[in-house]
């Protein structure tokens, strides 16, 4: 039962012919099994997990349906769980324990879920590898000499090995399609605002985004209808209605416009791309029509990127003073010391204009430029990241690392718009591919439509690990 | 953007982060490393555009001016070190002079 998807866990769950408590200590004896080859995990709730698996079935018991009643996931290490340590797999939060839910956590909560665990990542979210964790990197699945990506490199590589049904990931630029590109699942970012970030420990607050990470398009679908929503704890998010993201999963893609950018694949390893190009050739086979477009180069958003994310993580981090909760600033890692080091000369006095509000103007210049490229496709699809998943030790002392692997997401993020990662085949060597449908603001529908309908004609996500 | 020596321990000071010597040097020279990468976004003309701050288009943002529930006293202490009299104790900031 442990590759189940969440929608044939539910039809199971509804059938009465597995219980709660059953699947979730499926997961648990898989995680014990797996976790030493994997470490997809900072801490793993075994007995909350039961207990909650216990009361799902008692509920249902008594009539009740709720979304998600009875699903065991695993949420990122940097969503506040009350009563649950949550470390952001950093050693400042070595001892902290949330005195709340994050939202999202709430809402998972209250649709039924199951938590098993909190998932690891890059330190702080900064990274696309796992291996500035202080608890030790993760590994991917498909082979474990091998880096799942990151910042959600835990709950990808979770996914991906079938020690959870789906994860919950949050993505700044990049960690959640990257991981789940180099680990072969599906993960969507969602548009900026559209889920809430109150309770995430906060990295690059204009771009952080939470969103799922899963074994198929439709569990993606049913999770973000679950997050989804205006929260009054944040600001950002954005008020207009949900749309039900089942009703059109499955509308035909006839007259579809896909838009292309050569610059997109530009410097990517040719497996990437021929396996890119054959999944927009499927695609095309549905009746989807292909458009050459022009984007800014995304070599660009690299520099806007770094220079945002970097100013954000400054004031950010400044908050961890080792008085209220956690440890004194001197535990801080390697990579977090950079960030915060670059953020601050590049806000500090006589810099300002040239790096920070610079760097805000040429962002205004990358949302005009996808504003005017919706004008007349529909999506925009590329590969998610320019390789397959690198080698253990590939980030080390490499203060650019996750910039260079995220240049390809990073230029969308920055327009906070919405992204899916899709599993589309796998290199010579055994390693997953992905490629990113990118929607405009608040258009999940069409790109979770045009992932459905591609996951429709293949069989990736049948294809596992062997663990 | 010229390309300027940076002010390691100033900045570390700045950003209330303490730092060994070594760490001094390595990041200085990370730091120059990374700010060759930025150099680049000179070649994108932005004199008629303005900076974006925020993706949504939001503006003013406020809800009803009503208590809702918040910690008590004894979760927000929770996780803190050092507590005194039911308050965080922090390190003095004042000498007597």
């Amino acid at each position: 039962m442990i590759n189940f998807t969440i929608t044939n866990a539910l039809k199971k769950l509804k059938n009465k012919e597995i219980s709660s408590v059953e699947l979730t200590k499926a997961y648990l004896a898989r995680i014990k099994k797996l976790e030493p080859k994997i470490n997809a995990f900072v801490t793993v709730t075994e007995n909350e997990a039961i207990e909650e698996a216990r009361k799902a079935d008692k509920k249902r018991a008594a009539g009740s349906d709720s979304p998600l009643l009875g699903i065991p996931l695993s949420i990122k290490d940097n969503f506040s769980t009350k009563g649950i340590r949550t470390t952001a797999s950093s050693r400042v939060l070595d001892d902290y324990i949330p005195p709340f839910d994050a939202t999202v956590v709430k809402k998972l909560k209250n649709a039924g879920a199951v938590i098993l665990g909190k998932t690891n990542m890059d330190a702080w979210a900064h990274g696309s590898s796992t291996e500035t964790s202080d608890y030790g990197s993760t590994k991917n699945p498909w082979d474990t000499d091998y880096l799942p990506g990151g910042s959600s490199g835990g709950g990808a590589a979770s996914v991906a090995s079938d020690e959870t049904i789906a994860a919950i990931g949050s993505e700044t630029a990049g960690s959640i399609r990257q991981p789940a590109s180099w680990c072969g699942v599906v993960g969507l970012k969602p548009t900026y605002g559209r889920v809430s970030r109150y309770g995430v420990v906060a990295m690059g607050s204009s771009l952080d985004s939470p969103g799922p990470i899963t074994k198929s398009v439709t569990d993606a679908a049913i999770l973000l209808q679950v997050l989804a929503g205006s929260d009054p704890y944040d600001a950002t998010t954005s008020p207009l209605p949900i749309p039900d993201y089942l009703k059109n999963i499955n509308k035909n893609i006839r007259g579809l416009k896909i838009g292309i950018s050569d610059d997109y694949f530009d410097g990517v390893d040719n497996e990437v791309k021929e396996k890119v190009e054959d999944a927009i050739q499927v695609l095309e086979k549905l009746g989807a029509k292909t458009k050459n477009i022009k984007l800014i180069h995304p070599k660009y958003s690299i520099a806007v990127y770094t220079i945002i994310q970097r100013a954000e993580v400054s004031s950010n981090l400044a908050r961890f003073d080792g008085i209220r909760y956690g440890n004194d600033r001197s535990y801080f890692g390697d990579e977090a010391k950079r960030r915060i080091m670059l953020g601050t000369y590049t806000l500090s006095a006589g810099y300002y204009d040239a790096y920070y509000n610079k760097a805000m103007k040429v962002r205004t210049a990358i949302i005009n430029d996808f504003n005017k490229a919706f004008n007349n496709v529909d999506v925009i699809i590329g590969p998610t990241s320019p390789t397959t998943a690198l080698k253990v030790g590939a980030s080390k002392d490499q203060s650019m690392f996750g910039e260079l692997q995220d240049m390809l997401v990073e230029p969308s993020s920055l327009a906070g718009l919405s992204g899916v990662n899709v599993p589309v085949g796998f290199s010579k060597a055994g390693l997953p591919i992905g490629m990113d449908i990118i929607g405009p603001q608040l258009g999940e529908e069409i790109i979770l439509n045009t992932a459905y309908k591609y996951e429709q004609e293949t069989n990736w996500n049948k294809i596992k690990p062997k663990l | 953007m010229s390309k300027n020596k940076i002010d390691v321990t100033h900045i570390s000071r700045l950003a209330n982060l303490p730092l060994s010597e070594d760490e001094k040097k390595e990041l200085g020279s990370q730091l120059e490393d990374t700010l060759s990468y930025i150099q680049e976004l000179n070649e994108i003309d932005t004199k008629n555009t303005d900076p974006t701050s925020q993706v949504t288009g939001l503006e003013n943002v406020t809800r009803d001016d009503k208590p809702t529930d918040s910690l008590t006293q004894d979760e927000a202490l929770a996780n803190a070190k050092e507590v005194h009299n039911g308050l965080f104790k922090v390190k003095a900031i004042l000498s007597n002079e």
